[in-house]
């Protein structure tokens, strides 16, 4: 058999590389060097225009990227603190195990339009069940119009939304653990606590790395909610990165300077998921 | 010559109403939208509709989401479908995609869709790709019957692109029952120590919306409010800041540029007349409903339509709403011009004039055109003629959800809505003389249509909405905006922004 053969097995595995990765980005990275808007569509050569653009003259891009950080390091952890203890809830043998299992994973199934659709119409200020009902209590608060509590408003739905990925892939975990070591530590007297600590949560480590790196990936392209929730106000106070990218190449319809934002995007979000992971793998896997 | 005229209008308007009843019971019976008025006759009735033959063709249709406008374009296409034979296959797209879902293939040479839903004020963006309307449809008595104004907004410098469906204004809406109130005037007079009548400034409405705002004045057991509006950030309030802006802002005696200083282009957008009026909107947000910065306009429909408020201002859907059948505040309701001010920013003295001043905004409003790259332009036109045929047009205004308003100089006869619509003749006639001033004004505001107009509007949207949230004071917010639109207008080319900024203002100074 001729050795070169392999070459050919490999082009079409290479043709779908290159079709659906390869070119896009190439792609990007040659709209970002173009003008390419509403009254001057084409790919004409502006050099790094829109780069200059974007490092010297819009903060607004800066601000939606460390709102964007908020957002997403706030719903990850908040999604891992409860999606783990979810998990090993119903990793033990408790009553409903499987009903409680299909349950949790409900919300992800959901389409996130639709049901950020029904979050707004809960947290509608004068419309909406949830002030209703906290009126009895006497307070409103104003989750889609104050500046601050929008944020937070943004960061429930994210959670309810996307806590049960967290959960599916924490309790795929669980369920792969040996069994060995929970058996030496029952032996040896381990109180739950000090079990949980000292052989469950250091075993799930590798697996929480990866369950987190994936849910920032995730929750760093948050739009929709966004999107639907507040339109990125009030002000822009809700505004992220992608919500931003959205509007000035789809609404605004400035391609260029999109795919120029678009691809800085990429280059930062590349470089601090890897710094993360680092970070990551040295505080949790150190033994 | 004017009696003949008078007695020629008289018939014709006499025709145009009673004239169905020949064609109700074929028509109306198969088509129950109609059941109103039957088919009236016109070049694109029922009747010359179901003798045309699209058997085999397929016209393609990308309109907005269901409700407004999305529900009408869906219905006629059905109509038009068993009518014609044809296939109409109807798309529905959210208001924020639609210019891009338009934009992207026309940009890419392609025509996925025959017929594009949008705005009025995509024009100039969109007009190398559309196909003027034909000779024949311009010379048909329903377009002789499109007001000035509309046929103005549809068009580029004398030629229609834009196959007129729908006419848009803002005005005010309030609640006749309480304006109207003996008993409300004279609380309203022994607490502030002035009169309860519909607004004539935008700082009376202030006052009166504060007075009226979180108190039970309807007696139905539920707090009512000021004002509902749509402050929701990208949600056209661009348009609303305008409308509140017109009255300081608009001077009819500085002609040459609402928006920009046409000579020089440099933005009139964060003078004192426009931020007066931002400064007025940021107390607004004081007699809103709870989360009434962030309404949209779905928000604000269904808010004063509901009868949770006591004025609105915007397009006529509110009060559409409000005047339906199924309507809580059905015949309680008023309109008016919208409010004015006390005093005027003239631009070339850079001096407030202490003089009344209102002006009406003819804002942009829905708008359709066939791609120029379609296969089917004779289907896609008759289709459009057919939206907008006699009957059709006078179902279609009376369902406040449909987005469809006047734009026909016959809509102004309060009749149509006393007796097909069961409007009480006081709120019919008001309603017809407030859009009727309008067209008549020659103070008018015409909405924004250059090269790149979303971005304008975005920037604007962004500013204002920093001023709302108390991000920004009113003069920031403007300075910022009015900052971004001179590097718009340096990344567009001043000439080319000048150039078709220069229609507008024609229009504007009543030279068009």
């Amino acid at each position: 058999m001729n050795f070169k053969h392999k070459y050919f097995f490999l082009f079409p595995g290479l043709f779908v590389l290159i079709g659906i990765l390869i070119f896009p980005i190439i792609f990007v990275v040659r709209l970002s060097l173009s003008g390419w808007n509403s009254y001057n569509p084409g790919l004409d050569y502006i050099g790094l225009e829109n780069y200059i653009r974007l490092f010297t003259d819009d903060p607004r891009f800066w601000e939606s990227f460390f709102r964007l950080s908020f957002l997403s390091v706030t719903t990850v952890i908040l999604q891992y603190v409860i999606g783990f203890a979810l998990a090993h809830m119903v990793w033990k043998d408790i009553k409903f195990k499987r009903f409680f299992r299909v349950l949790f994973l409900v919300p992800m199934m959901t389409t996130p339009v639709i049901m950020t659709v029904i979050w707004r119409t809960f947290f509608h200020e004068s419309l909406g069940p949830v002030n209703d009902m906290l009126s009895v209590f006497g307070v409103a608060p104003k989750w889609l119009t104050d500046p601050v509590i929008a944020k937070f408003t943004v960061i429930i739905v994210e959670v309810w939304q996307w806590t049960p990925f967290m959960f599916l892939l924490l309790l795929a975990g669980l369920l792969s653990l040996p069994k060995e070591p929970f058996l030496a530590a029952a032996i040896d007297g381990a109180s739950p606590v000090r079990k949980f600590i000292y052989v469950t949560f250091p075993l799930m480590a590798p697996i929480s790395i990866g369950a987190i790196i994936i849910r920032l990936i995730e929750a760093s392209k948050i739009m929709d909610t966004v999107y639907v929730l507040t339109s990125g106000g009030p002000g822009t106070s809700t505004e992220t990165s992608s919500f931003y990218i959205f509007i000035k190449g789809l609404r605004e319809f400035q391609m260029g300077y999109a795919a120029s934002m678009s691809f800085t995007y990429l280059i930062i979000m590349i470089i601090s998921l890897t710094i993360i992971a680092k970070v990551l793998t040295k505080l949790l896997l150190k033994e | 010559m004017k009696i003949i005229k008078t007695c020629l209008t008289a018939v014709i308007s006499s025709m145009m109403i009673f004239s169905p009843m020949a064609y109700a019971d074929k028509w109306s019976d198969q088509f129950p939208h109609i059941k109103a008025t039957g088919d009236i006759p016109g070049d694109c009735s029922y009747e010359k509709m179901s003798k045309k033959n699209y058997k085999g063709k397929t016209l393609k249709i990308n309109t907005h989401a269901i409700p407004v406008m999305g529900e009408p374009t869906a219905l006629h296409a059905e109509q038009f479908e068993k009518l014609t034979g044809g296939t109409v296959e109807v798309t529905h797209t959210p208001a924020g995609d639609l210019y891009s879902k338009a934009m992207v293939p026309f940009q890419a040479g392609q025509a996925p869709y025959d017929v594009v839903f949008g705005f009025s004020n995509f024009i100039n963006d969109w007009k190398r790709y559309l196909a003027p309307v034909p000779k024949k449809y311009m010379n048909s008595p329903e377009m002789k019957d499109v007001t000035k104004s509309h046929m103005g907004v549809s068009s580029w410098d004398g030629t229609m692109y834009q196959y007129p469906v729908d006419g848009d204004r803002h005005y005010l809406k309030y609640r006749k029952d309480v304006i109207d109130n003996p008993e409300m005037q004279k609380k309203y007079k022994a607490e502030t120590g002035k009169d309860l009548k519909v607004p004539t400034t935008w700082k009376e409405y202030g006052e009166m919306a504060k007075f009226f705002n979180g108190w039970d004045w309807d007696g139905d057991g539920e707090l009512e409010y000021g004002s509902a509006e749509v402050m929701k950030k990208d949600d056209l309030m661009f348009a609303a800041f305008f409308s509140r802006s017109v009255a300081y802002a608009k001077n009819p005696r500085t002609p040459g540029g609402f928006f920009f200083d046409l000579e020089t282009m440099k933005p009139n957008i964060n003078n004192p007349g426009f931020v007066e009026a931002l400064t007025d909107w940021v107390e607004a947000t004081k007699y809103v409903p709870p989360g009434g910065t962030n309404f949209g306009l779905g928000d604000e429909i269904g808010s004063f339509g509901g009868g949770q408020t006591l004025f609105s201002f915007s397009w006529d859907d509110a009060f559409i709403a409000a005047m339906q059948d199924d309507s809580p505040i059905k015949n309680k309701v008023g309109a008016a011009p919208l409010p004015g001010a006390n005093k005027v920013w003239n631009r070339v003295s850079n001096s407030w004039e202490n003089q009344y001043n209102q002006a009406p905004y003819i804002v942009w409003g829905w708008a359709v055109g066939v791609a120029k790259k379609s296969k089917v332009k004779d289907m896609a036109f008759d289709y459009l003629c057919f939206f907008s045929n006699g009957a059709n047009h006078q179902a279609d205004l009376a369902i406040g959800r449909f987005g469809v308003n006047p734009f026909k100089n016959s809509d102004f006869d309060p009749n149509i809505y006393i007796n097909s619509m069961g409007w009480d003749p006081e709120i019919a006639n008001s309603y017809t003389k407030t859009l009727l001033d309008m067209e008549k004004s020659n103070n008018r505001v015409f909405p924004l249509r250059v090269p790149g107009v979303f971005e304008f509007t975005s920037a604007v949207a962004t500013g204002t909405s920093k001023a709302l949230a108390g991000q920004l004071s009113p003069q920031e917010a403007l300075d910022e905006v009015a900052k971004e639109w001179e590097a718009i207008v340096g990344r567009v080319g001043k000439k080319a922004v000048q150039d078709a900024y220069s229609v507008g203002v024609k229009m504007e100074d009543n030279k068009l």
